[in-house]
């Protein structure tokens, strides 16, 4: 703590604290706890708890960039899911590149799968920036053509996609290292589930400490309630946008290869099938939340796999449910942005 | 009259469709408050906003120390010493105060690096912002908001402050503070144009007066001119601020 801080402390002790809002998280609490008796055995619900938080970091890496530019440039990006396809690709070229990497240590295929992260991210870091300049640009302000001219931007980057790695479905496996499950008295908690959780987690632990305790941070949350002020104060909001456009599309490619590795094959269409899970999260969340989109991203993790396990045909439209649900307690979302 | 410091000559200002500003002309005196007054929707808080470039201007010129500031770019205006309060705050109420400062201090990373010696001078002007440094800003009243929106227009020396209409919906002790912060503020030569629609603030404050009608500045002089002639209040903006004491 500074030394102002230190000097002011006496006095803003005499203050009553804003109490932090607990309730989405007691409601993350709830939803965990009630599943334990409709599921029944412990084991079976501790698997699938882990398989949910799991699902649910990944979602969260993708869907956090996804918030971001909408919450501070209110640009409805409905190409998000190209970055996941490009990234998912990239890994089935960097992995299958290294060739014999199966039969490598497994420090080897831990580290070849932790490269393919890094070169998913870069390219689609590098695209991002592209599809900012070129397609995102001419159309800020204007909700309707940013729909249409990102879908269209989606729809292009599939096709090109279709080019370089073909149509078809590719297999991306899971190195030995990965694959086989820890277990916990009789649960079985898949050993890449758990590196997803710890991956997920440092991302929302890397992404928490910029936001609260940097200047970036600082003008990100500033720009999502009010970005002509931040201008006013004489930062340049379109260069701090363009930045967590670029971070945001590094992230859904890192969230490609996540995802990829989850479903252990890839088609082009990856990203169009996340789209409405993405945009579910971030309206559940409350947009431009970053907490909001986390929750959110769990909740949507859970609930996708205790109503998968409990009720298959209900799964199908859990998540539209939950939206529908958390709507109608809280119509602007878990954690919503004050100003919007 | 001192040297202006800024000038504005037959500012003109769209919206989309409508053409708000009608050839605006204006000085503002340095080391003074300059007060525009006018009726509601004469232009005057599309005026301070052509100044900080948040509405562009489709024509007439805008002069700052001697430099054209047409065309900048809002965080251009700003870097080159004018600060803008807005008459809704533009408060960062999901950030702390203490957040909202060091947000307002372009020089300062971090709240240590925040200039002590005028953030003190700063409390004591305002010494609520010290009481609750550490609390989120939407938290804060109406009055609050209001001193911490000048606050951080005056946490680094600025040459020009633009602050538009800081009394409105404010109860009639804080707006007393305000009067005190900003005379205080006079003292210490800042350069301010305010718009305000509380005779009685502009009357203890301004040392210049611009009254605005339909897009145009149509009087301009000394505040204490306008003050003392009741027929030209009645002329000038209907009403006398002999009734508004």
């Amino acid at each position: 703590m500074n030394a102002l801080a230190t000097a002011v402390a006496a006095e803003a002790n005499a203050v009553p604290k804003a109490l932090f809002d607990w309730k989405p998280l007691a409601l993350l609490a709830a939803v965990v706890l009630l599943a334990l008796p409709l599921i029944g055995s412990p084991s079976t619900w501790l698997t699938l708890t882990a398989a949910g938080v799991a699902m649910g970091m990944i979602v969260f890496i993708i869907a956090s960039g996804l918030t971001l530019v909408f919450g501070l440039m209110d640009v409805l990006n409905f190409g998000h899911g190209v970055f996941i396809a490009l990234g998912a690709f990239v890994a089935t070229s960097v992995i299958g590149g290294a060739s014999g990497w199966a039969e490598g240590s497994s420090a080897a295929q831990i580290a070849i799968v932790f490269a393919a992260m890094f070169a998913a991210m870069a390219v689609a870091a590098a695209v991002g920036w592209a599809f900012e300049r070129v397609i995102v640009r001419p159309v800020y302000g204007l909700h309707l053509k940013q729909i249409l001219i990102t879908m269209g931007g989606m729809i292009v980057g599939e096709e090109i996609i279709k080019v370089v790695w073909g149509p078809q479905q590719v297999p991306l496996p899971l190195p030995e290292a990965l694959r086989g499950s820890y277990l916990l008295g009789d649960a079985a908690i898949e050993r890449y589930r758990v590196l997803a959780m710890v991956i997920g987690a440092v991302v929302f632990a890397a992404m928490a400490w910029t936001l609260a305790r940097t200047k970036i941070g600082l003008l990100i949350r500033a720009g999502v309630q009010d970005r002509e002020m931040v201008e006013s104060l004489g930062y340049r909001i379109r260069r701090l946008f363009v930045g967590v456009f670029v971070a945001g599309s590094a992230l859904a490619g890192l969230g490609g290869v996540l995802w990829g590795l989850y479903q252990q094959n890839v088609t082009p269409q990856i990203g169009a099938q996340v789209n409405v899970l993405l945009f579910i999260v971030i309206i559940i969340g409350g947009l431009g939340s970053t907490l909001g989109c986390f929750i959110g991203a769990l909740l949507v993790g859970l609930m996708a796999n205790y109503t998968g396990f409990l009720a298959p045909k209900v799964a199908l439209f859990s998540n539209i449910g939950l939206m529908v649900a958390v709507l109608l307690w809280r119509p602007q979302g878990l954690y919503p942005v004050t100003n919007r | 009259m001192t040297a202006p410091i800024l000038e504005l000559s037959a500012v003109q200002t769209h919206i989309g469709a409508y053409h708000i500003l009608h050839g605006v002309d204006l000085q503002v005196p340095a080391g003074q408050v300059t007060m525009l007054l006018g009726r509601n929707g004469a232009g005057k808080t599309t005026t301070l906003r052509t100044i900080m470039g948040l509405w562009p201007a489709s024509g007439g010129e805008l002069r700052f120390q001697g430099h054209s500031i047409k065309g900048l770019a809002t965080p251009d205006i700003a870097a080159k010493g004018i600060a803008y309060v807005p008459e809704a705050m533009g408060i960062f109420t999901d950030l702390t105060v203490q957040e909202n400062m060091v947000l307002a201090a372009r020089a300062a990373r971090h709240a240590g690096e925040l200039d002590r010696q005028r953030l003190d001078w700063i409390f004591s002007l305002f010494p609520a912002l010290k009481k609750f440094w550490l609390y989120p800003a939407g938290k804060l009243s109406g009055g609050q908001k209001q001193m911490l929106a000048v606050a951080r227009a005056i946490v680094e020396p600025r040459a020009l402050i633009l602050i538009d209409e800081p009394s409105k919906g404010l109860a009639p002790s804080i707006i007393q503070n305000l009067i005190m912060a900003f005379n205080e503020l006079k003292r210490q030569q800042t350069t301010i144009l305010l718009v305000e629609q509380n005779f009685h603030m502009a009357r203890s404050l301004g040392d210049r007066v611009a009254v605005m009608d339909n897009g145009r500045v149509v009087h301009a002089g000394a505040m204490r001119e306008l003050a003392d002639d009741d027929a030209m209040q009645q002329r000038l903006l209907g009403l006398s601020l002999g009734v508004h004491q």
